[in-house]
């Protein structure tokens, strides 16, 4: 399943940092979140662009999970080439992640 | 127990511009904040001031100002705002010329200044935060570098009786933790009651953002009304926690979901969100619809101030040069492809110096990068983008011009060509001492 269906997302920039929160629609799937969708994980589904490394930070309150990519903006959101420069985007490109179907 | 209502009138500087007055008249303000000032925003801003001394203040502040200064003014409702930018003097000079033109004489406007430290930074060497490399790389082609300003200075303006408060760079969420401090008496070192202060402003900062707007998704997130999308206000109480809502009969919602989602809005590590008076702790917030379009924010925290202050530093940066086309029905993934391959040619056999070079299919890859088309795709539609950076607007305009000679010279049906050079004033941030800022206010009346 996409990850879309059990998480909705945004992104936010800092510089050539890209902070991306995924957050349950229901607090009984974080675990599975936990599981699945880990740092190595987003990092690889960015491999085409982001440097690296990417963290993971755990709110459990919130049912959300926090992921922060360095080196994901083309050197900066001010001097990106990239069309959309702010990196607004990925959180909707994220949710297309694969998932194992949720038991 | 005492509220107070702090409304959002802005999330960025092009928002929005009559939510602030249906705030204004219909939310039962005290205060009403506008964040005006993005990264970049002060670099462009401070060339505009070299240019005219009254310059280089928020291009919508006037509009700003002369939709909402009646409405606050007859209700008593203190304004706060960044949209001084690189000039907050010249600012506060045209709100009370707006002011007096409105009848409102004897408006006190405060401008907040102290946030400069261009000259500092020339003398310095620091390392960037956010991103590779050191202040000295870029100093010979500095433009700005501005601090960011805790609430200080605006608690000292409100104190000196200030119906309106402008400034430049300040953290965003001391222009709402300020009003708090000021009316409820926190003491500065109160760490739970700044930490939840900045969580409140945090999440009014980008206002439609937490009121349903940025969060719609057919089918999974409906949001009702976003054309008549309601900015958000909060009733925060004497201890800091609030409740977020919005004007009855507004578009828009505020749920637990838009909360959450503008809680971790450029947010890196929530524990440790640094601000200028405050390291805000957001992992204990606890968020609770308590009615239609109301949910109550409790359990943020804080931590010490840090010893520094960040700035942000604006310099001429480079040049980029672009160039797009569509190509459309049958074959036009192929044709798109070819198109690109020949632009890629055609900027080598021309020797078009570039640091940086992107070919991309918008509507494919421009986005994720990558191979993200199936195989045999055949999408009805693609336009090609190239992108460079050049060391100058010479080489910059020489991209598009590339790609609009496929107009006569490249496959067939390429249209809609659009090209554009552009000078790159970047922003790089560093950290510097707090001793270093003196901040200063100045008053206009109107």
């Amino acid at each position: 399943m996409k990850l879309r269906e059990l998480a909705h997302a945004r992104t936010g920039d800092k510089g050539d940092v890209s902070n991306i929160s995924v957050i349950t629609y229901q607090p009984g799937d974080y675990a599975w979140l936990l599981q699945h969708v880990t740092a190595d994980r987003v990092q690889a589904h960015f491999a085409a662009f982001v440097r690296g490394p990417v963290r993971r930070y755990e709110l459990p309150g919130l049912g959300a999970l926090n992921f922060v990519l360095e080196g994901a903006l083309g050197g900066g959101v001010t001097r990106s080439l990239a069309l959309d420069q702010h990196g607004k985007s990925l959180s909707s490109s994220l949710l297309d992640m694969e998932i194992p179907d949720r038991a | 127990m005492r509220t107070l209502r702090i409304g959002s009138g802005a999330g960025y500087s092009g928002d929005r511009i009559e939510p602030a007055l249906e705030l204004a008249e219909h939310g039962a303000l005290d205060y009403l904040v506008f964040e005006c000032l993005a990264e970049r925003t002060i670099a462009l801003a401070q060339q505009q001031r070299q240019r005219d001394p009254e310059a280089g203040y928020d291009p919508l502040l006037t509009e700003r100002m002369t939709t909402v200064l009646r409405a606050c003014a007859e209700r008593k409702i203190r304004v706060i705002t960044n949209m001084g930018a690189a000039n907050p003097v010249a600012a506060a000079r045209q709100t009370a010329r707006i002011a007096r033109e409105l009848g409102l004489t004897g408006l006190r406007i405060a401008a907040v200044t102290g946030d400069d430290v261009t000259d500092r930074l020339h003398s310095v060497d620091l390392p960037l935060i956010e991103r590779e490399g050191r202040v000295a790389d870029i100093a010979e082609r500095m433009i700005s570098a501005n601090a960011y300003l805790g609430a200080g200075p605006i608690i000292d303006a409100l104190r000196g009786g200030a119906d309106v408060v402008i400034t430049g760079r300040v953290g965003d969420p001391a222009m709402f933790t300020a009003p708090l401090v000021h009316e409820f008496g926190w003491a500065m070192d109160d760490w739970t009651r700044l930490g939840r202060g900045t969580l409140v402003g945090h999440l009014l900062e980008c206002a439609g953002q937490i009121t349903g707007g940025y969060f719609a998704d057919p089918g999974y997130k409906d949001v009702p009304d976003l054309a008549r999308l309601g900015f958000p206000l909060a009733e925060v109480t004497e201890d800091g926690h609030a409740v977020i809502t919005k004007v009855a009969g507004s578009g828009g919602q505020v749920s637990i979901a838009t909360c959450k989602e503008q809680i971790l809005y450029e947010v890196h590590d929530p524990a440790r969100y640094i601000q200028p008076d405050v390291v805000a702790d957001f992992t204990g917030a606890t968020l609770q619809q308590i009615g239609p379009d109301r949910v109550a924010i409790s359990g943020g925290a804080g931590t010490p101030r840090t010893p520094t202050l960040k700035v942000s530093v604006g310099y001429h940066d480079s040049f980029i040069g672009e160039g797009q086309m569509s190509y459309a029905g049958p074959g036009a993934l192929a044709r798109a492809r070819l198109a690109l391959d020949i632009v890629e040619q055609r900027l080598k056999l021309t020797n078009v110096a570039t640091t940086e070079l992107r070919f991309e299919l918008i509507g494919a890859d421009s986005v994720r990068r990558g191979p993200t088309l199936p195989v045999n795709a055949e999408p009805e539609e693609v336009r090609i983008r190239v992108v460079g950076r050049t060391a100058t607007m010479r080489e910059a305009v020489r991209i598009g011009n590339e790609v609009e000679t496929l107009y006569t010279n490249g496959p067939a049906g390429g249209g809609g060509a659009l090209k554009s050079a552009r000078e790159i004033l970047a922003v790089a941030s560093t950290l510097i001492p707090r001793e270093w800022i003196t901040p200063h206010i100045a008053y206009e009346v109107a």
